[in-house]
C-alpha cells in the first residue's frame, strides 16, 4: 500500500523537478540523466496538452500545434539517424547517402504523424516514472515509464537511450513491449526485397502523402464528438 | 468447442503438407495464406460492425459508465488471473490478484469501481497462453482466427481453458451469457478505437504490422515485462554490414555458437559472396528462435 503515496509524492516531486527543469538542463558539464530528461519533457509536452484549448478540441490546428510541439520538445532528443538505420536493417548498409537522408526524413515523418495521434488520444492518465536500473558509467540504459489507468494493467513505455556528446538520445521506443523499430524492420525488408530500396522510400512517401488528405476530415470529425 | 478442435487438427494437417499458400517468406508464419484471408475477413466484419457499434458506444454511453462497465469485466477475470499467475509460481501476485477481486467486488461495489488500484494493489495481465509460454513453451505458428483476431498455435491451446473458466461464458441461463459477452466485446473494442487508428496510420501493411506486434507483446507479457535483452541485437546506426554479433545474441554454449557459422561460411562460398550475410542472418535468427536446437546437436 505505501506504494500509493510513494507514486503521489513522486508526482509531486516531478511537478517541482519541472518547474527547475529549464533550469537545470543548462548546467554544462554532465548531460542531464536519462531518467530526469524523460521525467522533464514528458510532464512539459502533456501539461502544454491539458493547457491547450485548440488541442484539447481535436481541431485541425490543434493537430498541428501537437506535431510542432513534438518537433520543438521531443525531436531534439531522439537519435533519428539510429532509430531509421535499425528500422532498415541490414538494407542500410547498401543505401547510399542520399538514399539514407530520405529514408531518414520519410520515417521521421510517419513516426511523428504517429505519434501526434497517440498524444491526441491522451486523456489525463498519470505517470509513473520508474527509478533507473544502471550504474553512472553507463552509456546505454533503458528508461521505464508507465502510464497508469485504471481497470487495466499499466501500460509500459520503454525508452532505450544512448549516451552521444550531445547528451542522452532515444534510440527505439518499446509500447507495452512492441519494439516500434523492431516492428517496422519486417515491414520494410519486405519493400527492400520486392522493389529496392527506392521502392521503400516511394512507398514511405505516399504514406506520408495519403495522411496528410483524410487527416483534415478525420480531425474535424473527431471534433464534433 | 468440436469444431475449433476440428479446425486446429485441419490447419496443423495443412501446415504439415505445405497447403498452405505461402506470400512471405517469415518463418514464424507458415500459414500466412490462410492468416491473411482470416485477416481481411475480420477486418471487414470490423468495418461493417464492430468498430460502428463500439463508436456509438463510445460517444452515447457516458465516460463514468464505461468505465463501470470496463471495471466489471475487469474485476471477474482477476480471480482467472490469480489461477494463472499461481501456477507461473508467482503465489505474492495470485494473492494480490485475489485481494483485489476481494476489494473491488465489496468496497468497488460489484467491482464497477476499481478500488484496489488505489490501494497500491496492481492489476496483473495473465492468460494461459501466457502461463504455457513461461512453462517454456513457444509461440508455435501465428495464427489468425475468424472474428477472434490474432493468435498463435500456443496461444489458440490457452484459449480453451481461457474459455473454460470465463466466468461470462459460464453463466445460465445462456441468454444472460451472450449479453454479458456481446456488452463486453463492445466495451473493449470501444476501448481499442484509439490504438486502431494509430494502427491505421502507423502500418504500410497492416497485416505485417499487427502480427509483429501481437508476436512483440505476447513475448513482453510471457515474460512479465522484462524479455531477454537478447533480443535488442539490431544493428546500429554506424554498424556496417556483416553478419549480427551471434556469439554475444546467444550465450549458449560455444559449440552451439560455433556450429551455424562453419555451415554458413562454405554455402556461401559457391554462389556470390553477398548471400554471406543473409545466411548468418538467417542463422543467427534461427537460433534466436529455437536456441535449444543448436544446443541439442552440440550437446
Amino acid at each position: 500500500m505505501p506504494r500509493a503515496f510513494a507514486r503521489i509524492a513522486a508526482a509531486v516531486a516531478a511537478m517541482a523537478i519541472l518547474a527547475a527543469g529549464s533550469a537545470r538542463a543548462q548546467s554544462p558539464a554532465e548531460p542531464t540523466p536519462p531518467d530526469v530528461l524523460v521525467k522533464n519533457v514528458t510532464l512539459e509536452v502533456v501539461d502544454i496538452l491539458q493547457k491547450d484549448k485548440e488541442i484539447q478540441e481535436g481541431s485541425n490546428a490543434g493537430r498541428k500545434k501537437v506535431i510542432a510541439l513534438i518537433e520543438t520538445k521531443v525531436l531534439p532528443h531522439f537519435n533519428f539517424e539510429a532509430m531509421t538505420a535499425s528500422a532498415v536493417g541490414r538494407n542500410w548498409a547498401k543505401a547510399s547517402t542520399e538514399q539514407r537522408s530520405r529514408l531518414n526524413d520519410e520515417f521521421k515523418t510517419l513516426l511523428v504523424r504517429t505519434y501526434s495521434s497517440a498524444l491526441a488520444a491522451y486523456s489525463n492518465q498519470k505517470f509513473d516514472f520508474r527509478p533507473l536500473r544502471a550504474k553512472p558509467t553507463d552509456t546505454d540504459v533503458t528508461v521505464n515509464v508507465r502510464v497508469l489507468q485504471s481497470g487495466a494493467q499499466p501500460v509500459t513505455i520503454d525508452y532505450d537511450m544512448e549516451k552521444r556528446p550531445s547528451g542522452w538520445k532515444v534510440w527505439d521506443v518499446r509500447v507495452a513491449g512492441v519494439s516500434l523499430v523492431a516492428n517496422y524492420r519486417t515491414e520494410f525488408d519486405t519493400q527492400v526485397r520486392d522493389n529496392g530500396i527506392d521502392g521503400l522510400i516511394k512507398t514511405l512517401q505516399s504514406k506520408n502523402r495519403s495522411l496528410e488528405q483524410p487527416a483534415a476530415t478525420a480531425s474535424t470529425a473527431g471534433a464534433k464528438k | 468447442m468440436r469444431w475449433a478442435r476440428n479446425l486446429v487438427t485441419a490447419l496443423l494437417l495443412c501446415g504439415a503438407a505445405g497447403c498452405a499458400t505461402t506470400v512471405g517468406s517469415d518463418p514464424r508464419d507458415p500459414l500466412e495464406g490462410f492468416n491473411r484471408a482470416m485477416f481481411s475477413f475480420n477486418d471487414g466484419f470490423d468495418q461493417a460492425i464492430g468498430k460502428p457499434i463500439s463508436t456509438g458506444y463510445r460517444d452515447l454511453v457516458p465516460d463514468p459508465v464505461r468505465g463501470w462497465v470496463r471495471n466489471f469485466f475487469s474485476n471477474l477475470y482477476d480471480l482467472w488471473t490469480g489461477v494463472n499467475n499461481l501456477i507461473q509460481g508467482k503465489p505474492a501476485d495470485a494473492v494480490t490478484d485475489w485481494a483485489r477481486f476481494a476489494f473491488n467486488s465489496t468496497l468497488g461495489v460489484f467491482g464497477i469501481n476499481d478500488v484496489a488500484t488505489s490501494m497500491g494493489l496492481e492489476k496483473h495481465d495473465e492468460d494461459f497462453g501466457q502461463t504455457l509460454g513461461r512453462w517454456g513453451m513457444d509461440d508455435g505458428a501465428y495464427l489468425v482466427w475468424p472474428l477472434y483476431g490474432p493468435s498463435s498455435m500456443r496461444d489458440s491451446l490457452g484459449l480453451i481453458p481461457d474459455a473454460y473458466a470465463d466466468l461470462v461464458l459460464r453463466h445460465k441461463p445462456g441468454g444472460v451469457a451472450a449479453a454479458a459477452w456481446t456488452l463486453r466485446s463492445v466495451s473493449r473494442r470501444a476501448d481499442l478505437l484509439d490504438a486502431s487508428r494509430i494502427l491505421e496510420e502507423a502500418a504500410l501493411d497492416k497485416y505485417v504490422f499487427l502480427r509483429d506486434a501481437y508476436l512483440q507483446r505476447r513475448r513482453s507479457q510471457v515474460y512479465d515485462g522484462n524479455p531477454p535483452r537478447a533480443a535488442r541485437e539490431t544493428p546500429r546506426a554506424e554498424t556496417e554490414e556483416s553478419a549480427p554479433p551471434v556469439p554475444a545474441a546467444a550465450p549458449a554454449p560455444p559449440a552451439a555458437s560455433v556450429a551455424p557459422t562453419v555451415e554458413a561460411a562454405p554455402a556461401a562460398q559457391e554462389p556470390a559472396p553477398k548471400h554471406a550475410a543473409p545466411a548468418a542472418f538467417e542463422a543467427a535468427a534461427r537460433m534466436l528462435e529455437a536456441p535449444a536446437a543448436p544446443a541439442a546437436s552440440g550437446g
